[in-house]
Order: structure tokens, then sequence, then C-alpha cells
């Protein structure tokens, strides 16, 4: 299988983006903000933005090269792009949308992605998660060497963003394509690639496997989006052999990483318990507050206590009787507690 | 004064309606339907409506064949003087008409900018059914113009980049995907400039003449049965009207009729 190499750099409003990706057979997925300059990767991948400078290529096909004058034209560079809003064509039926690309495997494609009960429907007549499986399709019925996907489930609604993220998940390992996703969710990313880049403000801040990014994140930014608590300090050595946190408010935390300055400290949700009383642990971080929240998510609730957000089993949640108001304990060990550079 | 304010509205209205469409009726009351048909059969007639014909669909099918393309560039493509191009294009609407015959002279009359030119290939303009035809594209075209810029910009940028991506070429993705999807809006467009070029006079009087069977148009015809032949004026006149009728009727419709869902996806997700 082809590798997909892109580094390129594409002026935006108000910065530019500059961007080094290598997608080898694999599914990759950049995560970022929205207007990180996600979907435009995408776009100067696809040929539809052409960069200011920089060289695209696929195996040993140059897309696009600035020193060389290389641009290939989007419609000659076979890339299934299968965009946010999916872009299907309103005057086509499902069949004819799927037959846009290509005519030679749509009975396949439709079969494959489950949905051809629905070839004659038009697009205005299917439902989001229906119009997602066209433009798939539609996009690999065109026979592509690479797939590009933005924001695959953002336009989809809870309950089928579950079933289709698996689904995807085993589709693109079923395909053999290398794949590059745009998303702002980590989670959603770290279920359909192995690979997870972290992009903000047009830089690629971060690459890796999840768990990598999620144990050692590069610095605040990264940490923020991969969903972890970042509290803002000044760090010192501390006479114990950890590193103390002072808070703007006055409260101090530890952490087990070495660290001074201006720092974030950051710990994930699941990091965090909370309790009632102020049980005597072994955990060195306690912030005390009224509980602001309490959002329930399946199986999990996300509790949120002064500037900390908790995820803790409803199980637990019920058991302890937690309510919105109540003042509760929230405690996380330090040796949880990363210290990054903002 | 809460009572006089809506007595004022319905006033206004009733004035504006009656005194609008009183001239209409007055071409139907004066003469029987047999009477206008028969006037109709005058050979006088008959040569204008075949010269009104002829050379409104010949100017139709330059508006549409150079007309589409030229609004597909200037609604799709941000270029330099892309202002300065949409002014030119819109300035015919309000030039007197007038002033679009001297004009035209001007330009490709025997004394004209050109022509010199034209009379070195054996060609002379004025006075001819070509004449004609130029004039009538020159009011005509841009009723269609803007109309099909703004049915281009209404079609959603990002179908034409999934075009792109799934192989078509520039050309095949303004036929299969905006050429379909701007339809109604063009059709709407194309009834109007048609309208308008069917009853162009100005222009065409000075720069065609009113010649019988040659230039002389319906409208043209109606100028000059005025003096001879009262009611064939008013026959011709009611004619027009409903052909300008149907025709607005045809454009208010069309749009309707040629249901094409929003283009945007975004739009459509909603009604889910």
């Amino acid at each position: 299988m082809d590798s997909l190499v892109a580094d390129l750099t594409v002026a935006l409003r108000d910065f530019d983006l500059v961007a080094q990706i290598e997608c080898a057979g694999e599914t990759t997925a950049i995560v970022g903000p929205s207007g990180a300059g996600k979907s435009t990767l995408l776009r100067a991948v696809a040929g539809l933005v052409r960069p200011a400078a920089g060289r695209i290529a696929l195996g040993d096909q140059i897309w696009f090269d600035s020193t060389r004058g290389i641009d290939i034209a989007a419609e000659r560079r076979r890339v299934g792009y299968v965009f946010q809003h999916y872009a299907l064509f309103p005057h086509l039926s499902v069949e004819r949308n799927v037959a846009f690309g290509g005519r030679r495997r749509v009975a396949e494609m439709l079969e494959r992605v489950g949905i051809a009960h629905l070839a004659p429907a038009r697009p205005g007549e299917l439902s989001g998660g229906e119009r997602q499986r066209v433009a798939i399709a539609r996009a690999l019925a065109s026979e592509p060497r690479v797939l590009l996907l933005d924001e695959p489930l953002a336009a989809l609604d809870t309950r089928t963003r579950a079933s289709v993220r698996g689904e995807l998940r085993t589709l693109l390992a079923s395909l053999g394509l290398p794949a590059l996703i745009v998303s702002h969710d980590f989670e959603d990313a770290a279920t359909l690639a192995r690979r997870v880049g972290v992009l903000a403000r047009g830089r690629v801040l971060q690459i890796g496997e999840p768990s990598a990014l999620v144990a050692r994140p590069a610095n605040a930014t990264v940490a923020e989006l991969l969903g972890a608590n970042v509290l803002v300090g000044e760090a010192r050595a501390g006479s114990d052999g950890l590193t103390v946190i002072t808070l703007s408010d006055g409260s101090v935390l530890r952490a087990a990483d070495p660290g001074s300055g201006r720092v974030g400290a950051a710990v994930l949700p699941w990091d965090i318990t909370i309790a009632r009383s102020a049980a005597a642990d072994s955990a060195l971080n306690r912030i005390s507050a009224a509980i602001e929240s309490i959002v329930e998510l399946g199986n999990r609730a996300r509790v949120r206590v002064g500037p900390l957000t908790a995820e803790i089993t409803i199980a637990s949640l019920r058991e302890l009787g937690l309510r919105e108001d109540e003042r509760v304990h929230a405690t996380f060990k330090a040796t949880a507690t990363r210290v990054l550079p903002l | 004064m809460t009572r006089v304010f809506p007595v004022v509205l319905w006033l206004s209205l009733s004035l504006a309606l009656s005194f609008l469409v009183l001239p209409l009726v007055a071409l139907f009351v004066r003469i029987t339907p047999a009477d206008l048909l028969a006037a109709l059969g005058s050979p006088e007639a008959r040569a204008a409506l075949r010269v009104s014909l002829v050379t409104s669909l010949t100017a139709h099918l330059f508006v549409l064949a150079i007309g589409t393309p030229a609004a597909y560039l200037l609604a799709t493509r941000p270029f330099r003087g892309r202002a300065l191009a949409i002014a030119f294009v819109e300035l015919p609407l309000i030039l007197p008409p007038a002033v679009a015959g001297i004009g035209l002279l001007a330009a490709f009359g025997r004394q004209g900018l050109l022509g010199e030119e034209l009379a070195a290939f054996g060609v002379s303009l004025p006075f001819t059914q070509a004449a004609v035809v130029m004039a009538v594209v020159f009011v005509a075209s841009p009723f269609y113009l803007r109309q099909a810029v703004a049915a281009f910009e209404a079609v959603d940028r990002e179908l034409i980049d999934a075009a792109r991506t799934l192989g078509a070429s520039p050309a095949g993705t303004f036929a299969r995907v905006a050429l379909p999807l701007a339809s109604g809006g063009l059709l709407a467009g194309s009834a109007l400039a048609w309208a308008r070029g069917l009853g162009e006079f100005g222009a065409t009087i000075m720069f065609a003449g009113s010649l019988g069977g040659v230039t002389e148009t319906l409208p043209l015809a109606i100028y000059s049965e005025l003096d001879r032949n009262f009611d064939a004026a008013i026959a011709i006149g009611a004619l027009l009207v409903c052909a300008s009728a149907a025709v607005l009727l045809t454009a208010k419709l069309l749009p309707r009729w040629i249901r094409s869902s929003p283009t945007s996806p975004l739009h459509s997700a909603t009604s889910i």
C-alpha cells in the first residue's frame, strides 16, 4: 500500500497552516479545535486548495510540489473525500450519487455500507446516518487511492454516533487504504485511528498513538484537547521531592513530574475521585467545592466541581447520591498530575 | 389615526392596480375575439409575427449560449475586475433603449467604429435582420445574465468540490452538477430575457429601422399600424400581452416546478 506524505504551508486568514503528515497505509487522525486548519489540510491534500509551498505525494506519484511547479488537478488525484455535511448531489438518486465517480462498483459499495434498499431514494429523504453511508459509498466507488474524512461523526446525533463509530472503524480496517481523518473529538479520533496528531492554530503539536498522547501530552494545549483538566499555576521544587504548583486562587497542588515557572497541571477526568467527606487517603491533591453540574453519558457521569471535571460511573453517582450544589471533595494523586509547558 | 392608515394603504394599492390594469383591459374590450383573430390574420401582422419570432429566438440562442458560461464564471471565480464586469453587464438594464440604438449604430454602422472593417468583408449590418437580433441581444441579455449569476451562486460550493474529487473535470462538474442545480433560476431568467427581447422597440427602430417583413417586429408593427388600422394595432398589442403574461407566469412558477431540493446539505439536514 502507498503512503501519503504531505509537507505543506497554506496561508489562512489569521495564521499559516504548516503541517507535515505521513499516513502510511493506516488510519491517521488529526484532532484540533474548530478553526485550527483541519479541513484546509484535507482540502490541500485533495487539491481543492493550493498550498503556498510544500510537497504532497502518494507513493511515487507527486501530486503537488511547489519547487518543481507540479500541481495535479483534484479530479486526477483519486482521493475519496467524505465531506462533513456529506455534499450529496440533491438532484440525483442515491444510486446515481454513488455512480457519479465510477459505475463499476456501485452495487458492491451500496451493499457494503448496507444501503442497497435506498438506491432509488433522493438524498433529501434520508436520515443523517443514511446520508453518511451514501457519502462513504460514493467516495469508495470512485476507487480512490487514499480516503479523506472530514469530521465523519460530528453531524450525527449521539445515539447514531456510537454505532457508526464502531462500523466505520471496522470498515476502515478492511479497506487497506491510507485514510486521513480530521475531528474535533479526541475520543472519536482515538477509536478510529492508530495514530493521532494534535493540530492547533495551524501547527501539529504532537503525533503518536492515542495512549501515548494521553500518557505524555507534549503541552497544556494538547492535554486540554485530549479532555484533561488543565489548571495554570506557578511551579517550584518542593522539599519532599515533588513539584509544588500554586494556583492563582492560592490553593496548592503537588505533582510527581518535575517543573518550574508558569505551567499547566493536567489531570484526566477519570483520575479524579469524588467524596462526601475529606477522608484520609493517599491522594495528595484535593479541591473542595460545590457541584456545578452533573451530566450523564451512557454508563458514566461528568461531574463539574470547581475548576475540575471528574468522570465517575453512574453506579457510584447513585451510590453516593450526589446532587448539584452539594459541597464535595475532588481528589487526585500527585502521580496522576502531569506538569506541562503552556 | 389607527383607522386611517390601513385605508390609505388599501386605497394606494387599489389606485396603482387600476392604473396598471386598465390599459390592458382596454385592449381586450375594444374588439371581439373574432375580430382580433381576423386582424392577426392580416399579411402585415403575420409578417411582423414571423420577424419577431425569428429574431427574438435567434437572439435568445446567442444569449443562452454565451450568457450561461459567462454567468458561471462571474458566479464562481473571484477575479480582478469582477465587480466592474458585473456593472457593465447590468448597465443595459437602465440604459435608455434609444441610447442602445445609437450606440450600436456608432459601433457597427457604416460610419461606425467597426464600419470599415465590416465593409471590407462586404458586411453591412444596419437595417438588416441581423441588426434586429443585435439590438435584442443588447437589451435582453442582462435580464438573463443577472438571474443566471444568482442561480449559479446559490449552488453549494461543496457540491462542486465533491464532483471534482469524484473525478469530474471542471467542464464535467459544470454540466453534471452546476447546470442541473441552477436550472430553475436559469429558465426563469431565460423567460424574462425572451419577453424583454420580444417587446424591444427603441434600439431596434434606430439600428434596424422598420422594414415590413424584414425588420418590422410586432412592437414596431403596432406603431406603424396606429395610423392605418387602429384595430390591427390593438390586436397585436393584445397578442403581446398574452405572450408577456405567459412568460411572467412561467418565470414565477418554474423555480417551484423544478423542485430542486435545497442545494445546501446543511439546510436539508435540519429537515429530518
